[in-house]
């Protein structure tokens, strides 16, 4: 799965609402099989940055290039997700929908595809909970549920956006595994996170955001204090009088057409 | 009792179109109902059902009581408020609800408009209250093949439906089916209204496809088993509602949507799933 080709590239990207930019000017390359923690204040842009590497959002400017993954060959796990959690479906059609690559709208679910649906729920250590409504689920086990959907999409680049909200330690710890095994796998994982001991311990790399690269690199050389803190100062309130980004054409003066 | 049952169906043959047409449509609007129940767009289908009033009385003005036209003519109107309504909330700021409440209220005043200025009040109530004694041939093929085509399009569709009811967010980034999906699931919403305006008018058309489905809630688990007893119970009631309306002499529109009513409070009281009585039983818990 790994390739010499980095998996995201970023030209100059700037990232926004209403012209007002959330994440401006990144400029660098996601290696294939990276595990990349996204590191920085509430306000950083890095759910901003996952939006645009999924294609939600398009770049303001810039150009942000994926190395020939079809649409489907990502898997993304949003913050604010938009799951309805009262449908009644069961966790096993709820994981079985990270299938849809290989079944889409029509194909049955064989007994092969059933086998693999149920390993990745034991993988999650949901087994024996297959038929029940994701209703009547914990909100830990549900993380669980969609972690098994990520692990059936058999996606070569992954993006979790602080997958561990409101989730107890043992729970953590599972899932980072998890993390750990797709990592030795070749696939290349993005996570947005907020606790900074997580990070040092398991993310090889990390790319601390304020609005902007602040550092980008080795995890050891790259989450200092002093980095932590200019993230911290950088993020300022979206201004409704800022005037248009000078930075634009300067960049673009230096950059080869 | 059985004769009871039977006779009024094998002495008319008014009965047994009526029949004939209410079962087509128990088949192809609930499992639409219950859909847009899990989508929390309940209340979609009535202001759904009136946007198609102003199509179907232009074509009663342009051809008169002609079924081609007016069905044609309330599919164009419903269709073209649901786009709409649609394109608005995807690329203004306005929620889907409040931007097809907008078009709807138009479309609806429109509709009243151009039949009390053209037509006579009794045309009018034609249209809202429709005339299940009184279906034609042609109006039976109408109603049938709509049917068929509904769920044959829902059964093509399920899963991408289904997913865009849990987690729309996941069918964007794993497929392009959102907005197709979205769009021939809205077609079919206006489709069954249309062939249920024909039977039932276009105020009870939406009571046959959702009152089964909220009622469904009470007994099924799953979206299927939904869909199951929501198209029982749509059956159920209009086999209930002829009758009764043929031995009481009452309406019959009225009839069957008051008899899916009363379905829906019995499975308030006594549905296995969160019906009242249930809920007052005390019961153990389980282990696990």
């Amino acid at each position: 799965m790994a390739s010499s080709k980095p998996a995201v590239t970023f030209r100059d990207v700037t990232l926004g609402y209403d012209r007002h930019p959330a994440v401006h000017h990144i400029t660098g390359d996601v290696e294939a099989g990276a595990l990349l923690a996204l590191v920085g204040p509430n306000g950083a842009g890095k759910s901003t940055l996952l939006k645009g590497i999924v294609g939600e959002l398009r770049p303001l400017s810039g150009s942000l290039k994926l190395d020939s993954l079809r649409k489907s060959g990502i898997a993304y796990l949003p913050q604010q997700i938009e799951i309805d959690r009262l449908f009644p479906i069961s966790v096993f059609d709820c994981a079985a929908m990270g299938l849809w690559r290989k079944i889409g709208a029509w194909r049955g679910l064989d007994r092969r595809y059933r086998q693999e649906v149920a390993r990745a729920l034991a993988t999650v250590g949901l087994q024996g909970l297959s038929d029940r409504l994701v209703g009547a689920l914990s909100g830990g086990q549900f993380q669980r549920v969609l972690f098994a959907r990520l692990l059936l999409q058999d996606a070569a680049l992954i993006l979790l956006d602080e997958p561990f909200r409101a989730v107890d330690t043992k729970t953590v710890a599972d899932l980072i595994a998890l993390i750990g095994r797709w990592h030795s796998e070749g696939r290349t994982v993005l996570a947005a996170l907020h606790d900074i001991e997580l990070v040092r311990a398991h993310f090889p790399a990390t790319l601390v955001l304020a609005r902007e690269v602040v550092a980008w690199g080795e995890t050891r050389k790259v989450l200092t204090p002093a980095n932590l803190t200019k993230s911290q100062q950088l993020v300022e309130a979206f201004d409704e009088q800022a005037g248009i980004c000078a930075r634009d054409e300067s960049v673009r003066e230096r950059l080869p057409a | 009792m059985i004769d009871a049952i039977v006779n009024p169906f094998v002495e008319f043959s008014f009965m047994r179109r009526a029949l004939v047409g209410c079962l087509a449509l128990s088949l192809g609007a609930p499992p639409i109902g219950v859909f847009l129940m899990l989508r929390r767009m309940s209340l979609m289908g009535d202001a759904m059902s009136h946007a198609v009033l102003p199509g179907a009385a232009i074509g009663y003005l342009l051809f008169g009581l002609s079924l081609p036209a007016m069905s044609l003519g309330g599919f164009a109107a419903g269709l073209a408020v649901a786009l709409a309504a649609g394109l608005v909330a995807r690329s203004t700021m306005l929620r889907e609800d409040a931007s097809l409440a907008g078009f709807y209220l138009v479309s609806l005043a429109l509709g009243v408009l151009i039949v009390s200025v053209k037509g006579s009040n009794i045309d009018l109530l034609h249209v809202l209250f429709g005339t299940v004694l009184a279906l034609d041939d042609a109006a039976l093929v109408l109603v049938a093949a709509i049917a068929t085509v509904s769920l044959i399009v829902l059964a093509v569709i399920y899963r991408p439906l289904v997913l865009e009811c849990f987690d729309p967010q996941f069918l964007r980034s794993a497929s392009r089916w959102s907005s197709p999906t979205h769009l021939i699931f809205l077609m079919l919403v206006v489709l069954n209204l249309v062939a249920g305006f024909q039977a039932l008018g276009t105020l009870m058309a939406v009571g046959i496809m959702l009152l089964p489905a909220v009622t469904a809630r009470f007994w099924a688990e799953d979206v299927s088993g939904l869909i199951l007893v929501a198209i029982g119970c749509a059956v159920a009631a209009s086999f209930s509602g002829l009758l009764l309306s043929y031995y009481a002499n009452l309406p019959t529109g009225p009839s069957i949507i008051l008899l899916c009513g009363v379905f829906y409070l019995l499975s308030m009281l006594l549905g296995v799933r969160g019906g009242f009585i249930w809920n007052l039983v005390p019961r153990r818990h389980l282990e696990a």
